[in-house]
């Protein structure tokens, strides 16, 4: 390795004390800098951090957004969800490779760009999207891919690709992006103008314990996905003895189809570090995290600033709003590229720098979490109602959604609808009343709750959004009559294969199975058996998996199996007279023929013939 | 706090201390459940889930579950016993095992729970045949990783027991695999010594000792005449006959 790259290897490891929980960070830092991280980099990490590099090579091969082997300057990383397929990414990943000369996955010669695919990137109603670097580019066309990189090749600038910023602070000059906010319905909770410090101010004037009590009594329910109770959550935190206690915000947002998060930190930032403060207050901790997915980067110098003010405005640090005894402050841990990280325990690995595996469970995270300290995880959308339930009362928050489900939910609605974008609405609207609003009629099938959710039919579009039927973490996908729905299911398990974590066997191995079942059926090739197999493959995953992710990966198949039952009827069929319908024998020769180097005498006689 | 507790494994009453898992407990009343990752000596991971067993209707991996007063334990039902079946046959089908070549067969602890499962027959799982490589480089270790079945009984005994770290998983989901700490074995401190090298440490034919090899004549071989899981059985108050699987009673 060359002196310069060394000092630069030394300075990130300097710039974090060498310390290995910062693992991350440091990795962010090499490679933004060396594009890379090799195996002689990760020694030195190693040694400087008093590591093994065994491990750093496992920290590194772990997340998407770094790499062993050198990327180019400039990397394009497209998403390839089914939405943004959609909406045209083939074209424009072809343009991208056809103008690059190179394939997705690859990097060009003169070092100069990457091309990869990459899941969501929570751009899904501005779709097609992509990264170019930190710079999110969206509703990408093959003519806008041209003038993209005329502007590269010139300037070696993503961030001169910019011209027209995004509606709210996405202009704010520490942003600056195109992104826009599409906030198609505003809500009495969240997305309305109020002053958001003063839930904080009432907190203040509480006990903890009463602040606890407050929650709870408004029934908050985590807007994550899973849906705890978020009063029952602190109070197991609050009263695990220890010295020391974590508030961490997961803005890790991974869920494809799912981009409400990014709106509240685009806009309301203040509301959410507000949330994080009481939660603090209310727990006793002193330590805020928020962890931020790799995809966001984009943010992180506002949402930096932000903190900074709060600080300034005596809303962080110590002695908050003149309490002696409150001090509490947030730093952000960038993620890179790993939807399981949103797992809370794999969040808590991942800040803690190792692989962003889950925990074993027990001990939960609020009674040993972050550095085994007792931790509350909550979704950036829970956090941010907080403030809201302390200014304006638990009786307030409970007037709205169903007895199961107070409050208001943000729904990221996407797909084939003429007004994408978000919807904060009372919970229990049904699906029926939110296509309308969305301009979704025509759908013909909708993906509620994104890959881990359930993909519906018409049958179904009576049903409620709230914890006691669909319950999600708000996404709300459409797809209209011409979408193929078991291209859509195989593009969800092609999802869970490349984002599960691989701790477990079920989860690593079982969901290439389901896909290659899945396969085998779109081919044509399938047995009514097969559906069996699905089935108790699937029961074995969800039944033995350790986390969350195995638990709901089977779902793309299960639900279209449940909600389309005639698609899949449709397409398998029995053989007759013992006939396997997945056996292919030019298919079973072709193997046979490269390995022996010849063709078959019987099977290709035109072959034998030319002898 | 630390007074004995008492909960149910298939309808026997199993005493636990305060601190085990349902394993820990279960071993030492002479139940036994299967596993592959977990090992005595090791801390446990719950990563193979063959472990898997119901707790008050619920699944959860035995090796990672802590015993609790009064639950009601599932672990020799056709269900949960399908739910192994089907967690072994991935392991076999995620590499390449071809036994009759195989150094460890006879001794290697996936055979043995294919058999003691019951498995016998072909699966309806397709093979995945990675391309994996073999690390030779080391002059008494091989790694044929084809065989590797990720327990990460190996890392935990390199770091935990040898304090040397040798290992560590690297990459994530299905390319997820044992790395090693340097470009290769022979370059790491990796010694024949290590008790991570011990035969007792990688359940399958993955970590080879060189010169070693068929060590054992066939018959004569770990799993040959009584299968795995049988020392642990022995410690039951009652002897209970070792349960093997009839291949036909193999559902599925
Ligand atoms: C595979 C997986 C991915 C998840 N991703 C997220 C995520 O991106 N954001 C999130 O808030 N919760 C996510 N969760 C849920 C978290 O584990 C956790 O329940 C949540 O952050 C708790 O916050 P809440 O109670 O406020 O919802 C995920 C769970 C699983 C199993
Ligand atoms: S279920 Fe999947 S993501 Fe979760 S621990 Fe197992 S392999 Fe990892
Ligand atoms: S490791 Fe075990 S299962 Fe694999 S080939 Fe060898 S003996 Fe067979
Ligand atoms: S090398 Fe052996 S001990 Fe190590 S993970 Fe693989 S199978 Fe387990
Ligand atoms: S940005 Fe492509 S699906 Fe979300
Ligand atoms: S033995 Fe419990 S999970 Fe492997």
């Amino acid at each position: 390795m060359d002196n310069d790259n060394a000092t630069l290897i030394k300075q990130a490891c300097a710039d974090y004390d060498n310390d290995p929980r910062r693992m991350m960070d440091i990795l962010w830092q090499v490679q933004d800098k060396l594009r890379c991280i090799d195996g002689e980099a990760m020694s030195l990490i190693a040694s400087l951090t008093g590591t093994y590099r065994v491990e750093v090579e496992g920290v590194v091969s772990f997340y998407a957004f770094f790499s062993d082997k050198r990327k180019g300057d400039i990397t394009i990383r497209l998403c390839d969800d089914i939405i943004d397929r959609h909406a045209g990414a083939q074209a424009v990943a072809e343009a991208f490779s056809g103008a690059l000369g190179i394939q997705p996955g690859e990097t060009s010669t003169d070092g100069a760009f990457s091309l990869e695919f990459t899941p969501c990137i929570g751009m899904c109603d501005q779709a097609p999207a992509a990264l170019i670097n930190d710079v999110v580019v969206t509703r990408l066309t093959p003519a806008k891919v041209k003038s993209i990189l005329r502007t590269l090749r010139k300037t070696k600038d993503p961030q001169t690709l910019i011209g027209k910023t995004g509606d709210g602070a996405n202009s704010d000059p520490l942003v600056q992006a195109m992104v826009r906010n599409n906030i198609r319905q505003p809500g009495p909770v969240l997305l309305t103008d109020v002053d958001p410090e003063q839930g904080l101010r009432a907190a203040l004037q509480l006990s903890p314990q009463e602040v606890i009590s407050h929650i709870e009594e408004s029934l908050l329910r985590g807007r994550g996905g899973a849906g705890f109770p978020t009063g029952r959550k602190w109070r197991l935190a609050a009263n695990t003895p220890a010295e020391e206690r974590y508030v961490i915000c997961n803005a890790d947002e991974g869920e494809p189809g799912t981009f409400k998060d990014r709106v509240l930190l685009t806009e309301k930032p203040d509301l959410l570090f507000s949330g994080m403060t009481i939660a603090a207050y209310a727990v006793g901790a002193r330590h805020g995290i928020l962890y931020l997915r790799g995809e966001y980067r984009y943010l992180r110098a506002y949402l930096e600033e932000t903190l900074q003010r709060r600080r300034e405005q005596n809303l962080l640090g110590s002695g908050i709003l003149g309490r002696k005894d409150f001090a509490f402050d947030i730093r952000i841990q960038m993620g890179a590229g790993a939807y399981i990280c949103g797992e809370e325990s794999s969040l808590i690995s991942s800040c803690e720098g190792k692989r962003g595996e889950p925990k074993n469970r027990p001990p939960f995270p609020v009674q040993s979490g972050y550095l085994g300290y007792p931790t509350v995880v909550n979704n950036v959308e829970t956090l941010s109602c907080v403030p809201r339930i302390m200014a304006q009362g638990a009786t307030w928050f409970r007037g709205m959604g169903t007895t199961g489900s107070s409050g208001t939910k943000l729904l990221s609605v996407s797909g084939d609808c003429a007004r994408p974008g978000i919807y904060e609405v009372a919970f229990g609207v049904t699906l029926a009343e939110i296509l309308e609003q969305a301009g979704a009629q025509d759908a013909a099938a909708i993906v509620v709750g994104g890959a881990s959710g359930q993909i519906v039919g018409r049958t179904e579009f009576h049903r409620r959004l709230c914890f006691e039927d669909l319950a999600s973490a708000g996404a709300i996908v459409c797809f209209n009559s011409s979408r193929n729905i078991l291209e859509a299911a195989a593009y969800y398990m092609d999802f869970f294969i490349e984002e599960s974590c691989g701790y477990c066997t079920p989860c690593r191995v079982g969901n290439v199975f389901l896909k290659k079942g899945l396969e085998k059926i779109m081919h044509g090739e399938g047995e009514p058996e097969d559906l069996d197999y699905l089935r108790n493959l699937s029961d074995t995953i969800i039944a033995t998996s350790r986390c969350g992710l195995g638990h709901t990966s089977p779902n793309p198949i299960l639900s279209t199996m449940e909600y389309f039952p005639l698609v899949y009827s449709a397409m398998v069929k029995e053989r007759p007279g013992g006939m396997q319908a997945g056996f292919n024998i030019q298919k079973a020769l072709d193997e046979a023929r490269i390995i022996a180097k010849r063709r078959s005498l019987i099977y290709d006689p035109a072959y034998g013939d030319r002898e | 706090m630390s007074t004995e507790f008492e909960f149910t494994v298939d309808g026997e009453t199993v005493v636990a201390k305060p601190g085990q898992t349902i394993m820990d407990a279960c071993d030492d009343a002479g139940v036994y459940i299967p596993r592959l990752c977990d090992v005595e000596g090791l801390v446990p991971q719950g990563s193979c889930r063959v472990c898997t067993v119901k707790v008050n209707g619920r699944t959860a991996a035995a090796c990672t579950q802590p015993a609790e007063p009064g639950v009601v334990v599932e672990n020799d039902t056709p269900q949960v016993q399908g739910y192994r079946r089907d967690l072994v046959r991935m392991l076999f089908h995620e590499g390449n095992h071809l036994c009759p070549i195989c150094e460890a067969s006879g001794r290697c602890e996936l055979q043995a729970m294919a058999y003691r499962l019951g498995i016998s027959q072909d699966s309806l799982y397709p093979y995945l045949q990675p391309v994996r490589p073999v690390d030779a480089s080391h002059p008494d270790i091989a790694l044929d990783t084809n065989r590797c079945i990720l327990c990460g009984r190996c890392i935990r005994a390199s770091r935990d027991v040898d304090g040397k770290n040798i290992f560590e998983y690297v990459g994530r989901g299905i390319h997820k695999r044992i790395g090693v700490n340097a470009e290769n074995l022979a370059a790491s401190d990796a010694s024949i010594d290590d008790y991570a090298m011990s035969l007792e440490v990688c359940p399958v034919g993955c970590i080879i000792r060189k010169r070693e090899g068929f060590f054992a004549p066939i018959g004569q071989r770990q799993f040959d005449n009584k299968p795995i899981g049988w020392e642990i059985e022995a410690r039951h108050k009652n002897r209970i006959a070792v349960h093997q699987i009839d291949p036909s009673e193999e559902q599925s």
